[in-house]
């Protein structure tokens, strides 16, 4: 791990905001970047925490949460990004408020070359379905960040995510 | 059980005359039936601002249902997924059942096709059992159906038994008109909202 501090302050942060907006289901597929979050999420009974076999389901949950008056998140690693894309048709279609927070591989110091090709199309995948991309790439603007994309998707009904820079979470490097 | 003595059972159910039992009880519980022709048949039962129709979005039918099932757990949540949906999302049934919510009822309109593209078989004409993997998969309450005598002796475990409930229904593949309700995304969604919530929905 490298460019990280022992123990980041924004995933407490995140959580926060989420319980500010009145964020109800957490829906995700794990990734280490979220491990934190996912916990302090898991520990509130303001909360229900969805495990996911895939990220799809998550999208489509969230529309059901949309249709009975709840907020959600879906937490997930960039390469659950393209798990997702026909399900982004009925988010677009139906215009369904949708935030998702999306920790980056294949980017800064990335290490295993299977994670690269998703990494970096990530953004592209997500702007040409239609999701508004917020990048955050310094751990003091992590938590503005998502409150702003949880405002816009909320108050100005849109499909937001923000996507959580490499270089905020520390690159993996298995090979040390 | 799928089979009796290693032989098939004969399918015989009309899927509109399925869907219409159904949700003749409906009463005040959220429907959400899959793309293509189960949304056909619960428009042919009758459309309904409590419906929410899908033109799209398969594999996602059963997890659309989750989410409204978590937000309104007062309310009873049918699922009414075709065969191909479920089975494009068949980890669904396992995200359902690790989440357990007693008002959620995935009932499986399976004509054991895929019926919008030329009526190919899917994996449940070949002998996949989705009754059996939502029972392993932590669903309380399963059974499967093949006669209209059977649909009445499940029809307590639609509204009333303690979820998640799974009902494999199999239907024939026997030709029914479509019936389509209105197609505009948005405006089914506002529909349901506010038919759910009132005034809320727009808050």
């Amino acid at each position: 791990m490298s460019e990280q501090p022992a123990t980041p302050t924004w995933p407490r942060g995140i959580y926060d905001g989420l319980r500010a907006n009145s964020v109800r289901q957490v829906a995700y597929v794990p990734d280490a970047g979220h491990s934190e979050l996912i916990k302090l999420c898991q520990a509130t009974e303001q909360m229900s925490t969805i495990s996911l076999t895939t990220e799809e389901e998550g999208i489509a949950m969230l529309a059901g949460a949309w249709l009975g008056g709840e907020r959600g998140v879906l937490l997930m690693q960039s390469s659950g990004v393209g798990n997702c894309v026909n399900l982004f048709s009925m988010v677009q279609e139906c215009r369904f408020p949708l935030l998702m927070l999306v920790t980056m591989r294949g980017q800064w110091g990335e290490f295993n070359p299977w994670q690269v090709w998703m990494g970096s199309s990530t953004r592209t995948i997500l702007e040409q379905c239609g999701v508004l991309c917020f990048d955050v790439d310094e751990p003091q603007r992590v938590v503005e960040t998502v409150a702003s994309a949880s405002d816009l998707v909320f108050n100005a009904y849109r499909s937001a995510a923000v996507l959580i820079g490499q270089r905020v979470l520390g690159s993996k490097n298995f090979l040390k | 059980m799928a089979t009796e003595g290693g032989t098939k059972r004969e399918i015989v159910l009309n899927r509109r005359e399925v869907v219409a039992r159904v949700l003749r009880d409906r009463g005040d519980a959220l429907v959400v039936p899959g793309l293509g022709a189960p949304t056909w048949d619960a428009t042919a039962a009758g459309d309904h601002p409590l419906t929410f129709a899908m033109w799209g979005a398969m594999g996602g039918t059963a997890m659309i249902a989750l989410g409204l099932a978590l937000a309104q757990r007062q309310r009873r949540v049918i699922a009414l997924p075709g065969d191909g949906d479920l089975l494009m999302g068949i980890g669904s049934l396992a995200t359902i059942g690790t989440q357990g919510p007693p008002n959620l009822v995935v009932a499986v309109i399976d004509n054991e096709r895929y019926g919008e593209t030329g009526m190919q078989e899917t994996h449940t004409a070949r002998g996949v059992d989705l009754e059996g993997i939502a029972r392993a998969s932590g669903f309380r309450k399963t059974a499967s159906v093949y006669t209209m005598q059977e649909l009445e002796a499940a029809m307590p475990l639609v509204y009333e038994a303690p979820g998640p409930v799974f009902i494999g229904i199999k239907v024939t593949t026997d030709p029914v008109p479509n019936v389509l309700p209105p197609r505009d995304g948005a405006w089914l969604k506002h529909r349901f909202r506010q038919a759910l919530l009132g005034d809320k929905a727009f808050e």
